[in-house]
């Protein structure tokens, strides 16, 4: 045990000097301040979380080009963790302790979040976390810049029920077996029976992570919606698996205005590796789209493209902006002015001024942080895939919504909807 | 939804009898409003002039769109025209954006082109659109599709026609009728018909039935069981297709394997990277034919299956030169030094392409499926594959039983110091055998392009699948490697559909290490080179 863990240490020691060797090109001044990125560079879900990463980079260099934080430049720490949950534990220890980070940005998966939580709290330091997911949690050590279930996955179900979207009465609800999946579904059901839709008119199914054949999954979904009332499938599949099953729905026959697919974890990046043709029209749910049309996203969306080329990012010609990237991009932006407004880097102070700070966000609304639940008001916005994987906005609300971290769907979080 | 559409439509049939689009038509498709845009596609198809037909056509495309000054053009690949005059614009619009459809306007627009086009002369077209109607039909469309009826001759666009009126007497007022609706029904494969037919069988509560004709109701009854015996048939035939298709995969995933586990006896954890390079190099070469013979872009597969290949037997011939022979007989060494291995090929993908996926599209004749009956659709991929593994399967028989390095192969295998004596090259041998292992793989991979990820670490998931068949299979047989992939293939589809995913595969793992407690040595056994003592 104690050679092992003499071992990890070993290894994540040496994997932190090669990253701070390789983010050293910053200009070591003597007044900086130091800000942790901790996402995924390998493993499973390097193909969501580098975009992060890349977004996390270049908004704290477009801060320094503006003249850095309170007069001091930021430098960024940038660690891998690997997909390996454990390890995001260890990285972000790391960083509080040994790099003295004022603040850390990452995360993706729920499972990653729940691994670090403890460290966050013990050495009471900050992290903004840039993902929609389950809710059910609200952390003083967190600012969530992704939505809560009431911002993405309850509105995208009211849609499908509406005249626009179908008035589908019957629901397929698949995802991938883990716990934002299951949580999220939970809370649909629970959504559905309160608008009268039967336990027998839903259908629930679970794949392992990176499943990838998806045929008896679409043979199953094909027979259910033959039986009568307008079907239409709610997917929480998570990460690479989305390609195969959209491949086969397009290969199946099973066409958006038979049976529509509205997905919670589908957005550009995903769509990047799939041939988006026979997809057109199947629905996702977001706060944000690249394709939005407003003179800010316009800009964000240069800014990004610029920084890839310029930084050497693969295919950096058909690089894509989405949901979690603007979610980032909105996090980095609030700090600075939390920490302007507070005058220090102080963790408590910060989180006292984060509540009620605004900024002009790339989906073309002003985002509020809540004054008491530390998740943004966030505009909710449903798309349908167009032919060339961006989305075209075909519903979305007038105003941002509060988050409800606690569901009001879920049995006990009664007494919790005042927070 | 659609009733009220269709409605609609006759009553305009009758008053605007062929008019062409009018500009109220023009202006209701310009609104950015679901409502008015229904309206005009159904103003469209009800007058089903020529033009109006086009321009549907346009919209169904995503043709038509709207410039920057609110005129109404349809784009083509190099010239735009004006929508309304049809007249050639002098300059192709900087800026246009295309009418976008939602699901509910695209549903109303394909309702409309069905009923507009059921009396085409082009058979193909009619069968296409009777078939929409099959799933549309409704009281308002009975009139058209009973005039239509009378002058078609083809079988089938008949059959969808039958099919279509029999949904809508099935609630006619003369029992005759509703009969003859019930009896024509029982053709049906499709489930909604099925609880259509079943609620004529309901009881009130007064104990009388929904369905008051004796007759009407054992009509019904019969064509429900007709119905339920076809809906079997076709969820069996699924199931057993979807079974060999994912024992194809398996095959072609784990005869690489079979070859260099169970000929040479190398435990190679790198043989999922080899799938991957072999999928990496389908990539590229889609990219070459993208970038340099965009007109033959559609065949890049059969240029990219001997790529694969070749790609993979290299990488594979280096690895066996660099690493592998000097640890051959040592497993456990082998088994971890593959592993490096495999971790550096999948950062050197990384490295080179980029931690994201690659898009590797079904080229055109590969996408879509064939109905080869009701209800069951052969997706073209997956078709393509089967035969592609049966194809592999041929050539690696061929070149094991009939050429003479294959004979080589087998005598190191059976015998390598006697091999050695009679003056087989056995070092050699080992590199080549070990080639057509990997290029084997670098074809799986082509094929798992196909129909699943492609990224650095998508061999990850084969590796232990590939095992498994090579283990139950038993070592150094291609009749275990092929019964044993597709046993497991069909096992796992007729598991899925009865238990879900997720205890399927559980449940195919307690099933191998059961058989393996049984017989150790798999299904076929074969005297190998690890089994001599």
């Amino acid at each position: 045990m104690k050679n092992r863990r003499s071992f990890i240490k070993a290894l994540t020691l040496s994997a932190s000097i090669a990253a701070i060797g390789s983010v050293s090109t910053f200009a070591q001044a003597a007044d900086t301040i130091k800000v942790g990125i901790l996402h995924s560079l390998s493993g499973t879900m390097a193909i969501s979380e580098t975009a992060l990463k890349n977004t996390a980079l270049m908004t704290i260099e477009e801060i320094n080009a503006n003249g850095g934080v309170m007069g001091k430049m930021l430098e960024p720490v940038v660690v891998d963790p690997a997909s390996d949950w454990p390890l995001f534990a260890e990285k972000a220890r790391q960083l509080i302790s040994q790099d003295k980070v004022s603040v850390v940005f990452g995360c993706w998966t729920s499972v990653s979040r729940k691994s670090v939580l403890p460290v966050f709290k013990e050495l009471n330091s900050l992290l903004f976390y840039p993902v929609q997911y389950e809710g059910e949690e609200l952390e003083k050590n967190v600012f969530y810049t992704g939505a809560a279930p009431n911002q993405q996955a309850i509105p995208a179900v009211e849609y499908l029920m509406s005249k626009d979207g179908g008035e589908a009465k019957r629901f397929v609800l698949l995802g991938t077996d883990y716990v934002y999946p299951r949580t999220t579904n939970k809370i649909l059901r629970a959504f559905l029976h309160s608008k009268g839709v039967a336990d027998a008119d839903i259908m629930e199914e679970y794949t392992p992570f990176g499943h990838s054949d998806y045929q008896t999954i679409i043979a199953k979904i094909k027979k259910f919606a033959a039986e009568g009332k307008k079907t239409a499938v709610v997917s929480t599949i998570n990460g690479d698996s989305n390609v195969p099953f959209y491949k086969e729905l397009g290969n199946a026959g099973l066409k958006a205005t038979d049976v529509p697919v509205v997905a919670f974890s589908v957005g550009e990046e995903e769509l990047r590796g799939v041939d988006a043709k026979p997809l057109a029209g199947h629905l996702a749910a977001w706060n944000y789209f690249m394709s939005v049309k407003n003179p800010t996203n316009a800009a964000f969306i240069k800014k990004y493209q610029t920084w890839a080329k310029a930084n050497g990012v693969p295919n950096a010609d058909t690089v894509v902006t989405n949901d979690p990237m603007e979610a980032t991009y909105v996090g980095i932006h609030m700090w600075k002015q939390a920490v302007e407004q507070a005058g220090t880097t102080d963790v408590d102070k910060v989180i006292a001024a984060m509540g009620g700070q605004t900024f002009k966000a790339p989906s073309g609304f002003t985002l509020t942080m809540d004054k008491t639940n530390h998740h943004l008001h966030k505009p909710v916005l449903i798309g349908e895939v167009r032919p060339d994987g961006q989305f075209s906005t075909v519903w979305k609300t007038k105003e941002p919504i509060r988050a409800q971290p606690w569901s009001p769907y879920i049995e006990g979080n009664e007494s919790k909807q005042g927070m | 939804m659609m009733r009220t559409l269709i409605t609609f439509v006759l009553a305009l049939f009758a008053l605007l009898a062929h008019a062409a689009p009018s500009d109220e038509v023009f202006a209701k498709l310009a609104e950015d409003d679901s409502d008015s845009r229904i309206e005009a596609i159904t103003a469209l198809a009800a007058d089903g002039s020529e033009e109006s037909l086009k321009l549907l056509d346009a919209l169904a495309n995503d043709a038509l769109a709207i410039t920057a000054e609110g005129q109404l053009v349809i784009l083509g690949d190099t010239e735009a025209r004006d929508a309304k005059t049809g007249a050639l614009l002098d300059r192709y619009p900087e800026y246009a954006d295309a009418i976008y459809l939602n699901n509910r306007v695209r549903g109303a627009l394909q309702g409309a082109m069905a009923a507009s086009r059921v009396k085409s002369p082009d058979r193909a077209v009619r069968l296409a659109a009777a078939n929409q109607l099959r799933e549309d039909a409704n009281e308002a469309m009975l009139p058209m599709l009973e005039s239509a009826l009378d002058t078609e001759q083809d079988k089938a666009v008949r059959a969808a026609l039958i099919l279509a009126t029999a949904k809508i007497n099935i609630a006619a007022d003369d029992s005759g009728r509703r009969r003859k609706a019930a009896e024509n029904l029982g053709e049906s494969a499709d489930a909604s018909v099925k609880f259509m037919l079943g609620d004529l069988l309901k009881q009130n509560e007064d104990g009388s039935f929904a369905e008051p004709d004796e007759a009407v109701r054992a009509a019904a009854k019969a064509s429900i069981e007709q119905i339920d015996r076809r809906l079997a048939m076709a969820d069996v035939a699924n199931t057993i297709f979807s079974g060999i298709s994912l024992g194809s995969i398996l095959m072609l995933a784990a005869l690489g394997l079979a070859i260099t586990y169970g000929v040479m006896g190398v435990i190679n954890m790198a043989h999922g990277e080899l799938l991957m390079v072999g999928a990496y190099a389908t990539f590229v070469v889609q990219s070459l034919f993208r970038s340099y013979l965009p007109e033959y872009a559609d065949l890049y597969v059969l240029a990219a299956v001997p790529a694969a290949f070749f790609i993979a037997a290299i990488v594979g011939m280096i690895m066996e030169r660099t690493v592998i022979r000097w640890l051959y007989g040592r497993t456990l060494e082998t088994l971890l030094a593959t592993w490096g291995l495999s971790l550096i090929l999948i950062q050197g993908a990384r490295v080179i392409f980029g931690p994201q996926n690659q898009e590797v599209a079904n080229p055109s004749w590969m996408s879509g499926g064939v109905e080869v009956f009701a209800n069951v659709v052969l997706p073209w991929n997956r078709i393509v594959i089967i035969a592609f593994a049966g194809f592999v399967l041929l050539l690696v028989w061929l070149m094991m039983q009939k050429t003479r390095l294959g004979m080589f192969v087998r005598a190191v295998t059976q015998n390598r110091a006697m091999a050695g004596c009679v003056g087989v090259p056995t070092a050699r041998i080992d590199t080549l055998a070990f080639g057509i292992g990997a290029g084997i793989a670098g074809l799986g991979g082509c094929a798992l392009s196909q129909v699943a990820n492609v990224g650095p670490a998508m061999g990850q998931g084969y590796i232990v699948d590939s095992f498994m068949v090579v283990v139950l299979g038993g070592v150094g047989q291609l009749a275990g490697a092929v019964t044993a992939a597709m046993g497991l293939g069909l096992m796992t589809k007729f598991l899925e559909g009865w238990s879900g995913a997720v205890v399927a595969k559980i449940l195919v793992l307690v099933f191998i290490i059961v058989f393996i407690q049984k017989r150790p040595q798999g299904l076929f056994a074969v005297k190998g080179r690890f089994v001599e003592d």
